[in-house]
This record gives structure tokens, C-alpha cells and sequence, in this order.
């Protein structure tokens, strides 16, 4: 059968569909239809409160027009430059940790007891948000930046390890098996052969994880690990919403700064 | 090529003598400054905690275990509210994200000099903001519940979803755009029939992709009261009922891989 007699006779053009199969298409039509009617049915909205919130909708859209950088200005010093500390001493941390992890979650040049335990550090590492750890970490180390500092370290370690073991079994085995000849030892290997291969993309995952960590050292506040969550926490609480969003202003602001900057440093490196 | 004399023997080096300092003096500041930081945070850090660390940390894992398996039943309807509000979250910032993404993209945007920076600017921000910090907002808005994590999911997930579509849609092949437009095309028929279609793979692994990240973030924003179960996360770590967190962690890491090997599993299906 052609496809014009297909479709009727007519032979006019249609779109390819997305998913081939007619039946597929169809079960995952329905399946989706009827998820969402179950998901919308559990979610419940209860109106009234969300009229009786635009009022203060209202006001943090105001407080945005006109933020207030100036009555608590001391606290929102004092919780950037700790978040800007925690950022740069977590990041750093997490670099020297994830170097290591990374050549050993590489299945080029590890063994497999090893690439294994270094692949389930980064599975754990992975799994869970920063904030469970970050209470975690509370518990254990007590309130102030130290945990905030461990935790941002110990999420930093999931994303660049895995990135960078990623991109040394991208890496070319010509040049590893090169330096290899000339009988040179693991180090060696790893300092010529390895180093300058995956360096300009480790240098642009760092710049881009220094930025997350930012971000990120924003919310461990929330949960007593130091940063500029505790005072923006407190704000919300109050509902000062013109000093949270000096406060969010400045962190949008900052994050911007250190993306223009990393953009930078990446299209000179690679 | 940087090479050194020393009497008769040329020795190689990697970099010029300059280059060198250059780096060692980089190496330097960077150093300066790591303990510069390090200084102020051990400053403020009570050290007698930290060095009492691994007796605490024990004494919590010695409470942890056994998790107790029979809370699970009180588990299953937060890990669905999580899901819903991953999904529907997820939903309703691509509805959001597809105007701005085209807003935003050079070759798409009605104007370059006021509406693209205007479009970024609404991608830059809704990245910069943590979702819990949306939740935070929303549930003082409208108060406690599913629909606060939604909205901060979705308004969280305009700018990641944003921003990779209209990359993709500035890396288009401009031909296809030229074809459709010879055959008079309106505008809405060029991006119909000459952009959606090419951007239409990408668009469906970014969303998966997103969903699965939703998935991760929506199981903490419970902790400032916006559904899921984070809320029981909160309450077990407010009576400290370490077997109860245990099971709850373990929920979250099964519903987190779940979600990954679907999302995986998806994506590659569409590349």
C-alpha cells in the first residue's frame, strides 16, 4: 500500500512523529494522561491561602523594586565575605581530594579494586543533595562554617572526579603509551602524559564548580553550616523582604561576576 | 623550543624561564589566598568539636542502624508528593522556559539590544537562586505545602532548561530556516516546521535531564515545608530518630538512582 492510499487518497505531507511506533506512542499518551490526572488530583491547593499570600507576594515584588542594602548591611557583609571564604576554601579542598579520586575512578590507568572504590565514593557523593549532608555534617562538626566547608568539599569531589575520570578515559592512549616507552615511572607518566591532556578541562571545571559551591554555600546556611543562608533565613523570617532581596540581589550579582570571570579564564585555557 | 645551557649540555624544559616564574608566582597567590581563607574559617570553627568528631560520628552511626523497615509504610505517599512535584514542576518551567529560551536565542529574538539581555537576565537569576531558597519564599507566599515546591522547582528550573534550549537553538542549521522561509513561511510556520524540528531531540534529553535533577532537589524541600519527603526527614531529625532517617536516606538514594537510570536510559534513546 502507498502512502498516499494510506492516507485516504489525499496526499497531503505530515510531520514525521516524535516516537515511531503508533503503539508506544499511544500507551505512553495515555500513561502520561492518566499520571496527571492522579498527580494533580493529590496536589492540593488551597486557594484562600494563596490569595491571602499574594499580599506578600506583593510586597517581596516591591522590596525587589526597592531592596534595602542599608539597615543590615553589617550582617550581609559579614555573610557574603563567609560564603566567599567557605567558597574558595571548599573548592580548593575539593580539588586536591577529587585529583586523586579521579585517576582512580579512570579505568585506563586503574586497577579495577580501586576503580571501583573510587567510583562508589563518587556514587555516594552524588546521590545525596548538599543540604542532607550538610545536616549531617552539623550534627557531627557542630554549627559554624567548618561543616559548611566539608560538605561543599565532599559534593565538589562527586562532580569533578567523575568529570575528570571521564576525561582521562577520553584521553588518547597514543601519548600515554608514548611516555611509557621511555620507561618512565607512574609519576612521571601521570605528570607528562596524563596532566597535559585533561589540565584546560580541569581548570574550566573548577572555575564552573568554584561558581556552583557559591551558589550552593548559600542554602548550608539554612541548616546552621555557616554562610550567607543564616542571614537571609532570618530576613525571611522576619519578612524583611526588601533586605532578602538586597541580599538575593547581591548574590545574582556576585554569581554573574564570577561567570563573566570563568568564561574568561576558560576561553583562555583551552 | 625553551632550552637551558649548562656549559656543553642543552637541557629541555617545558616553559620559557618567564613563563615559569609567571606560573610559580600564580601558584603563589592562589596559595596566599587558600590560606588566607583556610585562617578565617579556622578561626570560627571550635576545634574541640571537630577533633571530638569521629566519637559523635559514631555514636550516631551506632544509632542509625538498624533502619527501621516498618516506617516505610508512612513513606510511600511523601516519595509520590516528590515525584509530583519533580514532574510537575519540571512541567510547568518548560512552559515557562521555550518563550525565553527563544527570546533569548540571537537568531530567534525579536530584538537583540532589549529583549535578549532582558531574557538573560531572567536566566541568570532563576540559576543563581537555590530551589530551596524559592521554597523558602514560596511557602511564605502561599503558605505550606505541594504547590509552594512546585512553583519553586519550576521557577528554579526556567533558567537551566532556558539557557540549554536556546543554545541549541542558536546552533541550528540556518538552511533549513532559509528553505522553509522561500516557501513563504509566516514566522510561526519557520520556527514550526524549520527550528522545532531540529531542536526537538535536544529539548527532550534537556528535560529529562532536568527532571532527574528535579527529582533530587525536590526531595530536600521538605526541610522548609514545601511537601515531599523532606518532610519526614525533618521531623525524624527533629525527635532524632536515627533509624527513621536511615530508611528515609535510603528511600531518597533509591528514588535518585531510579530516576538517573530512567533519565539515562531516555537520553540515550533520543540521541
Amino acid at each position: 500500500m502507498s502512502l498516499a492510499a494510506q492516507l485516504g487518497g489525499s496526499k497531503r505531507w505530515k510531520r514525521p512523529p516524535l516516537i515511531k511506533s503508533p503503539l508506544l506512542r499511544w500507551l505512553l499518551g495515555i500513561g502520561a494522561a492518566l499520571y496527571l490526572a492522579a498527580a494533580f488530583g493529590s496536589l492540593e491547593v488551597n486557594w484562600l491561602r494563596v490569595w491571602e499570600g499574594l499580599d506578600r507576594g506583593w510586597a517581596f515584588v516591591l522590596g525587589f523594586m526597592q531592596p534595602d542594602f542599608v539597615s543590615r548591611w553589617a550582617d550581609i557583609k559579614e555573610g557574603i565575605i563567609e560564603s566567599l571564604v567557605m567558597t574558595v576554601t571548599s573548592t580548593v579542598i575539593g580539588i586536591l581530594i577529587s585529583v586523586p579520586i579521579g585517576l582512580g575512578a579512570a579505568r585506563n590507568i586503574a586497577p579495577l579494586p580501586v576503580y571501583l572504590f573510587c567510583r562508589g565514593i563518587i556514587a555516594v557523593s552524588r546521590s545525596f543533595q548538599e543540604i542532607i549532608v550538610a545536616i549531617l555534617f552539623v550534627a557531627i562538626f557542630g554549627f559554624g562554617p567548618f561543616a559548611g566547608v566539608v560538605t561543599l568539599s565532599f559534593a565538589t569531589i562527586g562532580f569533578l572526579a567523575k568529570l575528570l575520570a571521564e576525561d582521562i578515559e577520553d584521553s588518547r592512549a597514543e601519548q600515554l603509551e608514548a611516555v611509557r616507552a621511555t620507561g618512565s615511572s607512574w609519576l612521571q607518566l601521570m605528570n607528562y602524559a596524563v596532566q597535559p591532556q585533561v589540565m584546560p578541562r580541569l581548570i574550566g571545571l573548577s572555575m564552573y564548580r568554584l561558581d556552583i559551591n557559591f551558589r550552593e554555600s548559600a542554602v548550608v546556611g539554612l541548616v546552621g553550616a555557616g554562610g550567607i543562608g543564616a542571614t537571609l533565613n532570618t530576613s525571611f523570617d522576619r519578612y524583611e523582604f526588601d533586605t532578602t532581596a538586597a541580599i538575593l540581589i547581591t548574590i545574582i550579582a556576585i554569581v554573574m561576576a564570577t561567570e563573566y570571570a570563568s568564561g574568561i579564564i576558560r576561553a583562555r585555557v583551552q | 623550543m625553551p632550552v637551558v645551557r649548562t656549559g656543553e649540555i642543552q637541557v629541555w624544559r617545558r616553559r620559557e624561564p618567564a613563563k615559569q616564574l609567571a606560573i610559580w608566582f600564580a601558584w603563589l597567590c592562589g596559595v596566599a589566598l587558600f590560606m588566607f581563607c583556610w585562617s578565617i574559617i579556622s578561626e570560627k570553627t571550635t576545634w574541640f568539636f571537630v577533633f571530638d568528631a569521629p566519637r559523635i560520628a559514631g555514636d550516631i552511626g551506632s544509632r542509625m542502624f538498624p533502619p527501621r523497615w516498618s516506617y516505610i509504610d508512612q513513606l510511600w505517599l511523601p516519595l509520590w508528593d516528590t515525584i509530583n512535584i519533580a514532574t510537575l514542576g519540571t512541567m510547568f518551567s518548560i512552559v515557562m522556559a521555550v518563550p525565553v529560551a527563544f527570546l533569548a536565542a540571537r537568531n530567534t529574538t525579536p530584538s537583540t539590544r532589549f529583549v535578549r539581555p532582558l531574557a538573560l537576565l531572567i536566566i541568570v537569576s532563576s540559576r543563581s537562586i537555590n530551589s530551596l531558597i524559592w521554597a523558602l519564599l514560596l511557602v511564605s507566599i502561599v503558605g505550606p505545602g505541594l504547590f509552594a515546591g512546585v512553583i519553586a522547582i519550576s521557577l528554579r528550573s526556567i533558567g537551566f532548561v532556558a539557557k540549554l534550549l536556546y543554545e541549541a537553538i542558536e546552533e541550528i542549521d540556518e538552511d533549513q530556516v532559509e528553505a522553509i522561509a522561500a516557501t513563504g513561511a509566516s514566522r510561526a510556520q519557520i520556527i514550526a516546521y524549520g527550528i522545532v524540528p531540529q531542536i526537538m531531540p535536544a529539548f527532550a534529553g534537556i528535560t529529562v535531564f532536568r527532571w532527574d535533577i528535579n527529582i533530587r532537589e525536590s526531595t530536600v524541600l521538605g526541610l522548609v515545608g514545601a511537601g515531599g519527603i523532606g518532610l519526614q526527614l525533618q521531623g525524624s531529625l527533629n525527635i532524632l530518630a536515627w533509624p527513621q532517617v536511615t530508611l528515609i536516606l535510603i528511600a531518597i538514594l533509591f528514588s535518585v538512582v531510579a530516576s538517573e537510570v530512567v533519565s539515562a536510559k531516555v537520553r540515550k534513546a533520543i540521541i
